[in-house]
């Protein structure tokens, strides 16, 4: 056999053999304290046009379930290295004059592509501090797609629209892809994590001002790994 | 105008919209004045209107400056004005790539207004030397206000946007200024009669007090500035109230504590439907010292006016112009405490940068007001000595011959 063809195929055989062997991390984030209430959105006249009727939208700053479960909490590995950005973008789209999703991921490098489903004018102003240059350009109703991306990490990266001072969203922008947001349970997976033990970060947007979450480590198996975070607002 | 252009910038800063516009000086890419009104939704609306004021603010200041020139405007406008909005009609028509026509019927139909004014532009006397070199750096300081504004939009600077609001006030007391110096009560203005009164010795302790009055109107006057740069600077750190609580401060008397722990605490409680940026331990002690700053204000405003009032009674100038200043420091304070209990509402906000505004120009024309009468006064008793000298010296062989 042609020497050439055996380092391939050993080389194949890695790496599904890692592929195989990564498992995925779970867990979930639970709020410990009493949330404070949410306020209704000033929607102004052609805003509320756009919204359901009978509904009210409000602050979306603690989202959780009758368990305590926390959503929208960004959850990421640290100290691990660079990966290659999906050629994918990530998609932010702006409905009912909100951001929707409210807390998003993505990779450095990666796409950050607006969308404007609005029959209303907005403007797309994402705000970086560390991640790169900051934008702020218009965005007609149902007009083209917006797309930006930046050379940097920065958790969490803000958009705004400063026509209507309540729109925001957040993406944790991280060199590597592997994180997740909390679902509406304040569960969590991480997926195809290879074995070993990492240092993992919960990242609440309202609790964590600065970007600096709650840290954890956590023992990724052939079967996968587990971690639980509490963020803890009694104090 | 000004002021009320301080108050719609007041506005946009209060609702966080200063950046609904993302272009300049274009708006969404049309020329300003072709925006469609169709479009002014949201905070587009303050932002928009305050530039379309600014505008207007811009041209009166043009005008005042040409004024002040007198016939000579004509040449200014005929020779100066019109060429320069050619100029830059071919500029436009060369350069700029979308709304070309928009842009050029502005830039020519300012050529031709120009050109037809200056042959209705009254034939008359130009202004003091002193109101024409105030008209014209009125000019410069509002085209620079304007430039600033337009770099805040386009370099994302919020530091840029606190010179912005403070070159604001600036701009005002100059206007006001302006307006005070050609108005009939400047030139009509005499020394009051204590000035004038009693004997040599009385009048220069008169003339030491009203001295010493006006001396504490602009401490009192540029703290206030001081004030007004503090509150421009909490402002556009766009964190919101960053103390909340009156009179006490997060529950302390004096200060509250600024460690992380307790930052932290107070930005995760911390529920508003517009998004601030993280309180941090900088921005509570500013708003500390803006308090601490007001008692003083208030403390210094009440002490001045209990003096002048001891002094010269109630009915005196000096102690109505005191008290009204008091009455504004009041207003002010006043105006404070409710933007603090109402978390900082938009409206409240916005009346307490415009009553601060008119404080510092009621203290800084109240100054001008009085080292004018004590400049007068002083006029008149160099004219009467140079009246009397000479009878005094007069020899006495003249009275004998006589």
């Amino acid at each position: 056999m042609n020497p050439k063809k055996i380092i391939v195929f050993l080389a194949a055989l890695t790496a599904s053999a890692q592929l195989v062997q990564a498992g995925n991390i779970t867990g979930k984030v639970t709020l410990k304290g009493t949330a404070p209430g949410e306020l209704n959105l000033p929607l102004d006249p052609l805003c509320k046009k756009t919204v359901k009727p009978n509904t009210t939208p409000t602050t979306r700053f603690y989202v959780t379930d009758d368990q305590g479960g926390l959503a929208d909490v960004f959850v990421y590995l640290k100290n691990v290295d660079a990966s290659t950005a999906p050629a994918d973008p990530v998609v932010l789209d702006q409905k009912s004059c909100e951001y929707s999703p409210y807390v998003v991921g993505a990779q450095v490098g990666q796409t950050v592509k607006v969308l404007n489903s609005d029959p209303v004018l907005h403007n797309v102003h994402p705000t970086p501090k560390k991640a790169g240059k900051e934008y702020n350009k218009a965005q007609l109703p149902n007009g083209p797609a917006l797309e930006f991306s930046w050379d940097k990490p920065e958790v969490f990266l803000r958009f705004k629209c400063d026509v209507h001072p309540w729109m925001f969203a957040y993406v944790g922008y991280v060199e590597h892809g592997h994180f997740a947001v909390t679902k509406e349970d304040g569960s969590f997976t991480i997926k195809d994590v290879p074995p070993g033990t990492y240092e993992i970060e919960a990242v609440h947007r309202k609790t964590h001002t600065k970007g600096e979450g709650i840290v954890a480590k956590v023992e990724v198996t052939d079967a996968g790994g587990q971690v639980d975070f509490v963020v803890d607002i009694t104090k | 105008m000004t002021w009320f252009l301080i108050g719609v910038g007041g506005v946009v800063t209060s609702h966080g919209v200063g950046m609904a516009v993302p272009d300049w000086p274009n708006t969404y890419g049309y020329n300003m004045f072709y925006f469609p009104f169709s479009q002014w939704v949201g905070g587009i609306f303050w932002e928009h209107s305050h530039r379309l004021v600014a505008s207007l603010v811009g041209f009166m200041t043009l005008m005042l400056a040409i004024w002040s020139q007198g016939q000579g405007g004509r040449r200014l406008l005929r020779f100066f004005f019109f060429p320069a909005g050619l100029l830059i009609s071919l500029l436009v028509l060369f350069f700029v790539r979308e709304n070309v026509g928009q842009h050029l019927s502005i830039t020519l139909g300012f050529s031709l207004f120009v050109l037809g004014v200056s042959f209705a532009w009254p034939r008359m006397g130009a202004a003091p030397v002193l109101v024409r070199r105030l008209a014209w750096a009125a000019l410069g300081l509002v085209v620079c206000q304007g430039m600033l504004g337009g770099l805040r939009v386009t370099l994302y600077a919020d530091q840029i946007g606190i010179f912005h609001a403070s070159t604001a006030q600036l701009f005002l007391v100059l206007i006001s200024v302006i307006a005070l110096i050609v108005s009939p009560l400047w030139a009509n203005q005499k020394p009051s009669q204590l000035l004038n009164s009693g004997s040599s010795s009385d009048q220069a302790a008169q003339r030491v007090k009203a001295s010493w009055f006006s001396w504490a109107m602009l401490v009192l006057s540029l703290v206030v500035f001081m004030q007004l740069i503090l509150g421009a600077t909490m402002r556009h750190q766009h964190a919101g109230l960053a103390v909340s609580g009156f009179p006490l401060a997060y529950d302390r008397f004096l200060w509250p504590p600024t460690d992380q722990d307790f930052i932290n605490q107070i930005n995760s409680e911390r529920i508003d439907h517009r998004e601030f940026e993280p309180i941090t331990a900088l921005h509570v002690q500013v708003h500390m010292v803006h308090r601490a700053t007001a008692v003083l204000l208030l403390l210094g405003a009440a002490v001045l006016t209990a003096w002048v009032v001891r002094r010269y009674g109630w009915r005196h100038a000096h102690a109505m112009q005191s008290l009204f200043f008091l009455g504004l420091i009041s207003t002010q304070a006043a105006l404070g405490i409710a933007t603090v209990l109402s978390n900082k509402a938009a409206d409240l906000a916005t009346l307490h940068v415009m009553i601060g505004a008119l404080t510092l120009v009621s203290g800084s024309l109240i100054f001008l007001n009085v080292r004018r009468e004590l400049h007068l006064a002083n006029a008149s008793s160099r004219v009467r000595s140079k009246a009397i000298l000479p009878a005094k010296l007069k020899p006495e062989w003249s009275s004998a011959s006589a």
